[in-house]
């Protein structure tokens, strides 16, 4: 049974796992930076999901029926949705900042606050929703039908799979790239590494920060896209909660503070997690990913790449 | 960077905490200087009230009739009996515990098993010998959790625990003998009776659990003290402060954090045959995570450190929802924004004091500066209220400009 169904989870797992690690890239980032859990980050990817949600809606799809449109349509629409996704989570991420944890940056406060601002600004996300859109989740609306387009030994890959993961992957190296190559990355690899001498060698720390907060934000819209394409929930006002710990254990598990991290654990907790469904059965999912995350980090106790945002700490 | 940030702190932090602060730390100070028995003699009214309080029933205070008060006043004492526990783990010792709830169900669902008809074992223990039981295995399970997990540092014990809290509901959930949502019926209760027959501990009226539970909040924290004050408290302290030092300096921090873990996981175990009993039904629906950070939450808003802090801050994060029932819908709306709003302007807690390691030898302290003249000497205030130069850096170091973020 396991065997025969290896490659289907292998190939479902990265899908799943594709959209841990564009979560994971943001909880990752913000602790490279600012050495803060944001707690508050799966609101963020709420709030991405129910941006493109609300876009499909807009745009005249209901939950259940399929669209009559031609393929380029649809991705123009998709595309739309994804923009519409991650301009939102982005701008709530930049927002959130810039209220619950600035304030407390200013009042050096001790850092488990940061921690309790977040959790209250995660609670004040989840209820609005709630009070607006009720506690049950959203019909799912799907633009597009997994549809195998090719088999990887037997096992078929849809086009769905296809586009995650080669997204997912594109924004990564993206994201990466931005980091790694640019003038405003090499300012986040500073901060990251020692705040108090890049400000003093002119890098506005307060700059970098919100760019982090904007980049990671905005990776979280477009894994609420891909969310509601492949995933079967619908959207629901407290449906980032459990993602939004794989994606921090994810990011944990690669190392975190490291993007190449985030985006290998990420794929590895995905596989994984799937491999564990297909032995135990589905209730044992989440006992899989949470019992890997321990077992990882007691023989690997700073992830499996180790923490390193800022490279030349290497 | 450093600098500009504390010039630009500088007036502002004069301005509004100040004052409660000041008083606070004046009343601390004043509470220190008086002797042990004066110290008993002023409490003892304090806690007959405390013992009072469903009796008396005030009609402001009261959550009735949304929520019964005596419920409502036993549940906001097993969460602060929580928080004490919980304390022990971040407060004293430093260590940042999400999975806190585990422990808390472990309790519940020991009581479940001895007692239950419904549980497979098919014994009927009485409540009183479930609990030293059930604190044993919970004090088991903090330390097969912490063995391997207290090697890891800051947030990574974090995330380790919080999936920790998560396994311990996810196998109750799908392990069979556990009952998953079905849950334990007629957990074992508390004999004993009022003097008019009725029984003192039952479902409807939490009135004789609410006692109970109280009585145990004081010989906790009367043992919490004594064990604060001895070697093992300090040794937490020097874990909290600076791990590295600690070490160094010849204290085995790898087993004195193990100790806080087991305590906490203990107390937690105790709140959870506490909690078992007045319900008199175990299901998994009580211990998700967001239990564990309203826990969390109570603490940190307390007053990490403080244990008359956590008591308070408990006290406010089970009450204040009993009381401001009539609108459900924003209950939890006007808790994040609160949390949100505290932290903003008290970030240490409401009664915030981290003392540090000279604030614990009073009778040291005395001797060095001159006992008995009743006016605490400057470096004691500043000490215990946490609020002076020497804490100063703490939070700083931790806020983001850590040197431990640049190294490694």
């Amino acid at each position: 049974m396991f065997l025969d169904r290896f490659w289907a989870n292998t190939i479902n797992g990265l899908a799943y796992g594709s959209i841990y690690a564009l979560i994971a890239i943001g909880y990752t980032l913000v602790y490279g930076v600012l050495q803060l859990i944001n707690f508050a980050h799966s609101e963020i990817f709420v709030i991405g999901v129910f941006g493109v949600y609300f876009t499909f809606l807009a745009l005249g799809f209901q939950p259940g029926a399929a669209p009559n449109l031609p393929i380029g349509g649809i991705i123009a629409d998709l595309l739309l949705a994804g923009v519409v996704g991650m301009v939102l989570a982005g701008a709530a991420a930049v927002v959130l900042e810039r209220v619950a944890y600035r304030p407390l940056r200013r009042r050096n406060a001790p850092r488990l606050a940061f921690l309790i601002t977040a959790i209250g600004a995660s609670f004040v996300v989840q209820q609005l929703f709630r009070i607006f859109r009720g506690s049950n989740p959203e019909g799912t609306i799907r633009l597009l039908q997994p549809e195998p387009v090719f088999r990887v030994f037997d096992a078929p890959v849809t086009n769905l799979q296809i586009i995650i993961v080669l997204a997912s992957i594109a924004m990564f190296f993206a994201a990466d790239g931005f980091v790694n190559r640019t003038r405003l990355g090499r300012g986040v690899r500073a901060v990251a590494q020692d705040p108090a001498t890049a400000t003093l060698m002119g890098v506005n720390r307060e700059r970098v920060i919100v760019i982090t907060f904007l980049l990671g934000g905005v990776l979280a819209g477009a894994a609420a896209l891909f969310y509601l394409m492949t995933i079967p929930q619908g959207a629901v006002f407290n449906g980032g909660f459990l993602l939004g710990i794989k994606a921090f254990a994810a990011a944990v598990l690669g190392g975190i503070g490291n993007l190449r991290g985030a985006l290998l654990g990420g794929l590895i907790l995905g596989v994984v997690e799937n491999y564990g469904q297909s032995l135990f059965g589905g209730d044992w999912r989440d006992v899989v990913a949470f019992v890997l995350l321990v077992g990882v980090l007691m023989f690997r106790p700073t992830g499996i790449l180790g923490e390193s945002l800022g490279k030349a700490r290497v | 960077m450093t600098t500009t940030i504390r010039t630009r702190r500088g007036p502002s932090s004069g301005s509004s905490g100040s004052t409660m602060r000041d008083r606070w730390a004046e009343v601390s100070r004043w509470w220190n200087a008086r002797s042990r028995p004066e110290q008993w003699g002023l409490l003892v009214p304090v806690v007959v009230l405390i013992y009072f309080l469903p009796v008396i029933n005030p009609p402001i205070i009261t959550t009735e009739p949304a929520t019964d008060f005596s419920i409502a006043l036993f549940n906001a004492a097993v969460f602060a009996l929580i928080a004490i526990g919980l304390n022990v783990v971040i407060g004293q010792a430093g260590l940042l515990d999400l999975g806190y709830v585990g422990f808390f169900a472990i309790g519940a669902y020991c009581a479940a098993l001895l007692s239950s008809p419904d549980s497979e074992l098919g014994v009927r223990f009485p409540w009183l010998a479930i609990v030293p039981i059930a604190m044993v295995i919970t004090m088991i399970s903090g330390v097969i959790l912490g063995t391997p997990t207290l090697r890891l540092r800051g947030d990574y014990l974090a995330i380790v625990t919080l999936g920790f809290g998560e396994l311990v509901r996810l196998l109750a959930d799908n392990i069979d003998p556990l009952r998953g949502n079905r849950g334990f019926q007629d957990i074992a209760r508390p004999g004993g009776s009022y003097p008019d027959g009725t029984p003192l501990f039952t479902q409807t009226d939490a009135q004789g659990f609410y006692w109970l539970a109280v009585t145990i909040i004081i010989i906790v924290l009367f043992l919490m003290g004594n064990l604060e004050r001895s070697r093992v408290g300090r040794a937490w302290i020097a874990v909290r402060e600076d791990e590295d030092a600690a070490e160094l300096t010849g204290v085995p921090t790898y087993r004195f954090k193990i100790w806080a873990f087991a305590i906490g996981a203990a107390v937690g175990g105790l709140s959870g045959t506490l909690f078992a009993a007045q319900v008199g039904f175990v299901n998994n629906q009580r211990f998700d995570v967001t239990t564990s950070i309203l826990y969390l939450a109570a603490v940190v808003l307390g007053g990490q450190g403080n244990k008359v802090g956590v008591i308070v801050g408990a006290f406010l994060v089970s009450y204040i929802p009993d009381r401001f029932q009539f609108e459900p819908e924003y209950r939890f709306l006007v808790f994040g924004l609160a949390l949100i709003i505290l932290m903003i302007f008290r970030p240490q807690g409401l009664l915030g004091m981290r003392q540090h390691l000279l604030a614990y030898g009073r009778q040291a302290y005395q001797k060095l500066f001159g006992a008995g003249t009743g006016v605490a000497p400057t470096g004691l205030t500043a000490s215990s209220r946490g609020r002076g130069d020497p804490s100063e850096t703490t939070p700083d170091d931790h806020a983001g400009t850590s040197p431990r973020g640049g190294g490694e």
